[in-house]
């Protein structure tokens, strides 16, 4: 069956993809993170949501530090090059706003467990978590025997997330999704989701001339379409803006205290209407 | 006086133990610097891998992450994520991984995750990233770390990425053929692994560094090489290579 994208606002898309209680996969590996549907997805308070992410980022700091999160499924929760994620400290050391189950991986098994999910295989495989504490802290994490060699492997659950949400640089007239750059995982989160919710820079009548090898999401492949124009931004859009690495830089200060968050958050995001990306 | 900083010699040294053929995992901070210089002075060709799925990366300027738009466009292609931890790590493509932590053992095991209790943390800290996997499927592995009594523990709150474990054959008997920590260089000093027991011992000294200096940093009674060296100090041209670099990172991120 092939339905097509539809192309809608983006508070009307939130709405459509996204209800308390989902579990919710926002990728983009440092490039295309999607902020503005994030941002959208605290401006209509959805609750108790399991987040995966490989990198927080400060996109999920954000939903964290506002409440919308009961469980983080990750690989690495820092602000890149930068140093902590105060308000993902926060509810892990003091629980504030709110506890914080954490279901923490390595990025190798995030990404194999992604692409299982998209190869709708139940578990991932790989040479992985040799030596190491986090299977004793993570009951997700388990062995399976290769039934050639004998060898023991690690195996994680499939990522199948309810809902999938990316950031692209363009769609078409038809809904198809084109994205350029470091493309991380979101092909597989897109494939591997129930729902696919995509924030695009611009639409376009057609792609125009590209790389047979271009990565494309067919429009059957996606729920919705939201044009969002620096709908990424603190992050970037390869050929549209640069990773504004000065906020990343500046978001330690606002994140610290939890009245300076709040403040930033009240300002920059609660009170902008839809689409609206704030910037800092 | 030194005219170059701890951070400054630890950069140097890690990037001249780089070699022109050797194909790099590289992470943020004090590793991105000494790959990059190394490519900017001994090693043109090296080839290096950001795990954001951008290898033969060339950056003008250090990212500030593991994807700025500077490493793709610089790259000599871009593939997935899942395809970099599949083929190229997993797939032993890479002949030396960087790491860094929060604490080190005599081992060189590796502890990023929490200090205290894993449940109750005093201190969350980031957690593994690729760590665990670079440091058992790279052909080996250097890692670079601020030396102090708080880092350089007798005991690791939680073991993130394995080194040489409790020493000895442990590699071995854990099926892993690579050789793990061959180089731990820190501000201070160079340590390698005792060829036997492979706890970490010092076999270079920082110029103007003192043993009691390097005991006073470290949690555990430190052993020395026989053949312990002193560390050429930094020369002209790879201070001012790495400087230039370092400005040329602080202006590019100061204008975005």
């Amino acid at each position: 069956m092939s339905v097509r994208a539809r192309i809608l606002p983006l508070s009307s898309a939130i709405e459509e993809c996204v209800r308390d209680g989902d579990s919710v996969a926002m990728e983009g590996f440092t490039h295309l993170i999607p902020f503005a549907a994030a941002h959208e997805v605290i401006r209509q308070q959805r609750r108790h949501l399991t987040l995966y992410r490989m990198t927080p980022d400060l996109i999920y700091d954000q939903l964290i530090g506002m409440g919308a999160v009961d469980r983080l499924v990750f690989s690495w929760g820092g602000n890149p090059g930068v140093g902590s994620l105060h308000r993902l400290r926060d509810a892990v050391e003091h629980g504030w706003p709110q506890p914080l189950e954490l279901v923490e991986h390595s990025h190798a098994a995030m990404a194999n467990a992604y692409d299982a999910g998209a190869a709708n295989l139940p578990f991932a495989i790989l040479r992985g978590y040799i030596g190491v504490d986090l299977p004793r802290v993570n009951p997700q994490i388990r062995t399976v025997t290769c039934p050639f060699t004998g060898e023991q492997l690690a195996a994680v659950p499939a990522i199948r997330p309810d809902v999938g949400i990316i950031h692209a640089q363009k769609a078409d007239a038809q809904g198809n999704v084109l994205l350029e750059g470091i493309v991380g995982v979101q092909k597989q989160v897109v494939l591997a989701s129930g729902r696919a919710l995509v924030t695009v820079e611009e639409l376009v009548e057609d792609f125009g001339p590209r790389s047979s090898n271009a990565v494309i999401l067919p429009s059957w492949t996606v729920t919705a379409i939201a044009v969002v124009p620096r709908g990424a931004h603190p992050s970037y859009a390869h050929g549209f803006y640069p990773r504004d690495n000065g906020f990343y830089i500046a978001w330690d200060k606002i994140a610290r205290e939890r009245d300076s968050f709040r403040d930033w958050m009240r300002i920059h995001v609660l009170q902008q209407p839809t689409s609206t990306q704030a910037s800092a | 006086m030194n005219d170059y900083s701890g951070g400054e010699v630890m950069t140097v040294v890690a990037a001249r133990a780089l070699k022109n053929d050797d194909v790099c995992f590289v992470g943020i901070g004090a590793p991105s610097a000494a790959c990059n210089l190394a490519r900017l002075m001994h090693a043109p060709d090296i080839t290096l891998i950001y795990e954001s799925g951008t290898i033969g990366t060339r950056p003008d300027v250090l990212p500030l992450s593991i994807g700025d738009g500077e490493l793709c466009d610089t790259a000599l292609t871009t593939v997935s994520v899942p395809e970099t931890f599949r083929y190229w790590l997993q797939g032993g493509r890479i002949s030396v991984g960087f790491l860094g932590g929060a604490q080190i053992d005599r081992f060189a095991n590796l502890n990023t995750t929490v200090v205290g209790d894993y449940a109750h943390p005093k201190v969350r800290l980031p957690g593994g990233g690729g760590a665990p996997e670079i440091a058992t499927q790279c052909g080996e592995v250097f890692i670079t770390m601020v030396q102090s009594s708080r880092s350089f523990v007798g005991k690791l709150d939680f073991i993130t990425s394995f080194g040489h474990g409790s020493g000895g054959d442990h590699r071995l008997r854990l099926g892993l053929t690579t050789k793990g920590p061959t180089r731990l260089i820190t501000d201070l000093c160079v340590m390698e692994p005792d060829p036997t027991t492979r706890e970490m011992y010092v076999t270079a000294i920082h110029p103007g560094v003192t043993r009691e200096q390097l005991q006073a940093n470290t949690g555990w009674p430190l052993r020395y090489s026989d053949a312990i060296t002193q560390t050429p100090p930094p020369n002209a041209s790879e201070l001012a290579t790495l400087r230039e670099l370092q400005e040329r990172t602080r202006r590019a991120h100061a204008q975005q």
